[in-house]
C-alpha cells in the first residue's frame, strides 16, 4: 500500500502515531503529482519546497512530544481563489498572474494550525466563472476518467487533483455549484456548506451571497474531518455564523433508519440522461433499503433558478470585481495616457471573455431604470425558491436529486453558446439561492465509464445528515473506490 | 428584448471596460439572448414578496476593535504586488486634468 492510497483521515492517524512521517505523506504526494500532471493539468502551481518545509515542521513538532493537529501531515490542493500568505493567487486570470497573497485566508489558518500540508493551487474557471475550466486564462484541466473530456468546473482542477489521487483531500468554493458539478462529473465526493458554516475571509469574492468554501475528498470521513477544520463563526467574515459546529466524525454512524428522503419532480425532467436518471434512482433504492422513507415532493418554482442566479449572481460579480483597477495590484495597462484609460484599459486586456461577459450583465442589470426589472425582480424571486424548500423541508429531511443533467461533456461543446453552458448548472444553482448545504458523491458510472454523481440538499447547519447518509451509502458500494485510468475516450 | 450598441457602450463605460469592436457586437447579442431568457421571471406575480439580500437573518454584527497581529499584512506585502509604487506609496494616475 502506498501513501497514495491512504485517505486523508488514515494518513493523519499514521503520521500522529509516528507511522508514517509527515514527510514522506509529502514526497508521495509531489511524486504522484510528476506522475500525472503532465496528463491532468489539475494545478496552476505546485508549492513542493514550502510543503517539503511545512511537512517537515510537523515531523519535528511530533518528535518533541507536541499534538500536531487533527489534520497533521495531510497534503490537500487548494483552489487558485483562496489566499495563502506568500504564495501566488492567480484565480486563473491574466489580472492576477504575478499576485501574491498577503495573508492566510480563514480557512487556510485553520488547516495550517491543524498541521495540513498545503500542496498547490488548483486551476479554475477564471474567478470561478464557468462549468468546464474551459475559462481558466492558463489551461483546461483534463477529466482523469477520460482525458478528452472537461471535469467540471468551476473548482476542475481541486476535483481533477482528488479523482487522480494527486492530493487525498483539495478545498474549492461553490457559488452555483462549482464544487457539486466537477465532484460528480469526475467521480468524487463534493460538499458546498450551508451558506454562514464555513468563512469566506481570503475568498476571492464572485458573488457574495452565494459563494461558500468546501471540501472535495475520496470519503464521506475526510469531507466531516476536513469540514470539522474550516467549520465555525470568524470574526472576519460577519456573515459567518456562530452556530453549533458538530463533531461530523463522530455523527457518521447514524442509522437512515425512518430518515424522510424527498424527490423533487421537477428535477427527473426532459434533458435529463437516461443513464444519470437510471443511477439516481437506483442510489435512492438503495438508501430506501437502508431503512429510508422515500416521498414524491414539488419545488415548483425551481425551473427560474437559473434565470434569478444569471441575474444575482453577474450583479455581484460586477460590484466585486470592481477592484480590479490596475493601480494599487494585478495587471495594469501602464502606458495609458490617463486615468479612465487606466482603468479601462487593464480591465478589458486582464479580463478574459466569460468575466467580461458577466461583468456587462451584471452592470447592466444594476444600472439606473434597470435595477427593479432585475436584479429586484430576481431578488423577490429567490424569495418564493427559498419559500419553496422551507415547504419541503417540513416534510422531509434531506432532499435526493442528481447532480448535472448528463455526465462530463468535451471541451468546446458548450463554450461558444453561454446559455448552454449556464443550462449544465440547472441542478445546482437552487442550493446556493436558498443558502442550503449540498452535497453530491459518487453514485455509478455510464456505459462509457463516466462518473455520475448523487446531489443531496439538506436543512440549514444539517451538514451532520448529508455526511451521515453519504457514509452509510459507502458502506454498501464501492464507486467512490474506483481509481481513473488515464484514457482517451472517442 | 433589444440591446444597442449604444446600450453596450453605455454599460462598458458603466464598468471601466474598454471592450474592440467585435466584443462590442459578440456581447450585445449574447446580452440580448442571456436577458432574454430571463424574461421569464416577468410571468411572476411578485407584488407581494420581500426580497431576499441573502439568506441569513443577520444584521448589524460586531465584533471587539482588536487586530491580530500577526495576520496582518505588512505595508511591504501589500507594495510588492503595486504596478507602480514609490517608497511606501501606490503610484497613482493624475486624478485632476
Amino acid at each position: 500500500m502506498t501513501a497514495n492510497s491512504f485517505t486523508a483521515s488514515d494518513m493523519a492517524d499514521h503520521v500522529r502515531r509516528g507511522e508514517m512521517t509527515a514527510e514522506a505523506a509529502t514526497m508521495a504526494c509531489l511524486e504522484k503529482i510528476r506522475s500525472s500532471e503532465p496528463e491532468i493539468h489539475a494545478f496552476n502551481e505546485t508549492f513542493d519546497d514550502h510543503a517539503l518545509e511545512q511537512a517537515r515542521a510537523i515531523d519535528q513538532r511530533i518528535a518533541a512530544g507536541e499534538n500536531p493537529g487533527r489534520f497533521a501531515g495531510v497534503p490537500i490542493a487548494i483552489k487558485d481563489n483562496l489566499l495563502i500568505r506568500g504564495e501566488h493567487c492567480t484565480c486563473s486570470s491574466k489580472i492576477l498572474e504575478n499576485y501574491v497573497g498577503t495573508y492566510d485566508a480563514t480557512v487556510i489558518k485553520r488547516l495550517r494550525d491543524s498541521g495540513a500540508i498545503f500542496i498547490g493551487h488548483t486551476n479554475l474557471d477564471e474567478f470561478a466563472m464557468g462549468s468546464s475550466t474551459e475559462n481558466s486564462a492558463f489551461h483546461t484541466t483534463k477529466n482523469p476518467w477520460d482525458l478528452s473530456r472537461i471535469p467540471g468546473g468551476s473548482s476542475g482542477g481541486s476535483a481533477a487533483a482528488v479523482a487522480a489521487r494527486m492530493a487525498p483531500v483539495s478545498l474549492g468554493s461553490d457559488t452555483g455549484g462549482s464544487i457539486r458539478q466537477p465532484a460528480a462529473l469526475c467521480g468524487v465526493l463534493g460538499l458546498k456548506p450551508t451558506y454562514g458554516r464555513v468563512s469566506r475571509f481570503g475568498l476571492v469574492a464572485f458573488a457574495s451571497s452565494l459563494d461558500q468554501i468546501g471540501p472535495f475528498s475520496t470519503t464521506a470521513k475526510d469531507a466531516a474531518l476536513l469540514l470539522q477544520v474550516i467549520a465555525g463563526q470568524d470574526d472576519q467574515d460577519s456573515t459567518s455564523v456562530a452556530e453549533n459546529v458538530p463533531d461530523y466524525v463522530a455523527g457518521l454512524g447514524r442509522s437512515l433508519k425512518g430518515l424522510r428522503i424527498g424527490l423533487p419532480k421537477e428535477y427527473f425532467i426532459g434533458g435529463l440522461d437516461p443513464e444519470v436518471e437510471k443511477a439516481v434512482r437506483e442510489a435512492v433504492k438503495a438508501l430506501e433499503s437502508l431503512g429510508a422513507v422515500v416521498k414524491d415532493i414539488s419545488l415548483p418554482h425551481t425551473d427560474y433558478c437559473l434565470a434569478v442566479y444569471y441575474i444575482l449572481a453577474p450583479s455581484e460579480a460586477s460590484s466585486n470585481l470592481s477592484r480590479f483597477d490596475g493601480v494599487r495590484y494585478g495587471y495594469s495597462a501602464r502606458e495609458s495616457g490617463n486615468l479612465m484609460a487606466l482603468y479601462e484599459r487593464s480591465r478589458g486586456e486582464g479580463f478574459g471573455p466569460e468575466v467580461k461577459r458577466r461583468i456587462m450583465l451584471g452592470t447592466y442589470a444594476l444600472s439606473s431604470g434597470y435595477y427593479d426589472a432585475y436584479y429586484a425582480k430576481a431578488q423577490k424571486v429567490r424569495t418564493l425558491i427559498k419559500e419553496d424548500f422551507d415547504k419541503a423541508f417540513q416534510d422531509v429531511d434531506i432532499i435526493a436529486t442528481p447532480t448535472t443533467p448528463t455526465a462530463a461533456f468535451k471541451p468546446g461543446e458548450k463554450v461558444s453558446d453561454p446559455l448552454q453552458m449556464y443550462l449544465s448548472d440547472i441542478f445546482t444553482i437552487s442550493c446556493n439561492l436558498a443558502g442550503l448545504p449540498g452535497l453530491s458523491m459518487p453514485c455509478g458510472f455510464t456505459k462509457d465509464r463516466l462518473p455520475i454523481g448523487l446531489q443531496l440538499l439538506g436543512k440549514p447547519f444539517d451538514e451532520a445528515t448529508l455526511l451521515s447518509v453519504a457514509h452509510a451509502y459507502e458502506a454498501q458500494h464501492d464507486w467512490n473506490k474506483q481509481i481513473p485510468t488515464a484514457r482517451v475516450t472517442a | 428584448m433589444t440591446i444597442t450598441q449604444k446600450d453596450v457602450e453605455h454599460v462598458a463605460r458603466l464598468a471601466r471596460l474598454s471592450l474592440t469592436a467585435e466584443e462590442k457586437e459578440l456581447y450585445r447579442a449574447q446580452l440580448e439572448s442571456i436577458l432574454g431568457y430571463v424574461e421569464k421571471l416577468k410571468q411572476l406575480d411578485t407584488d407581494n414578496v420581500a426580497p431576499t439580500l441573502h439568506v441569513l437573518p443577520l444584521s448589524n454584527v460586531w465584533r471587539k476593535d482588536k487586530a491580530e497581529p500577526n495576520r496582518l499584512s505588512t505595508p511591504d506585502e501589500l507594495l510588492a504586488n503595486a504596478p507602480e509604487r514609490e517608497g511606501p506609496f501606490f503610484k497613482v494616475k493624475k486624478v485632476i486634468e
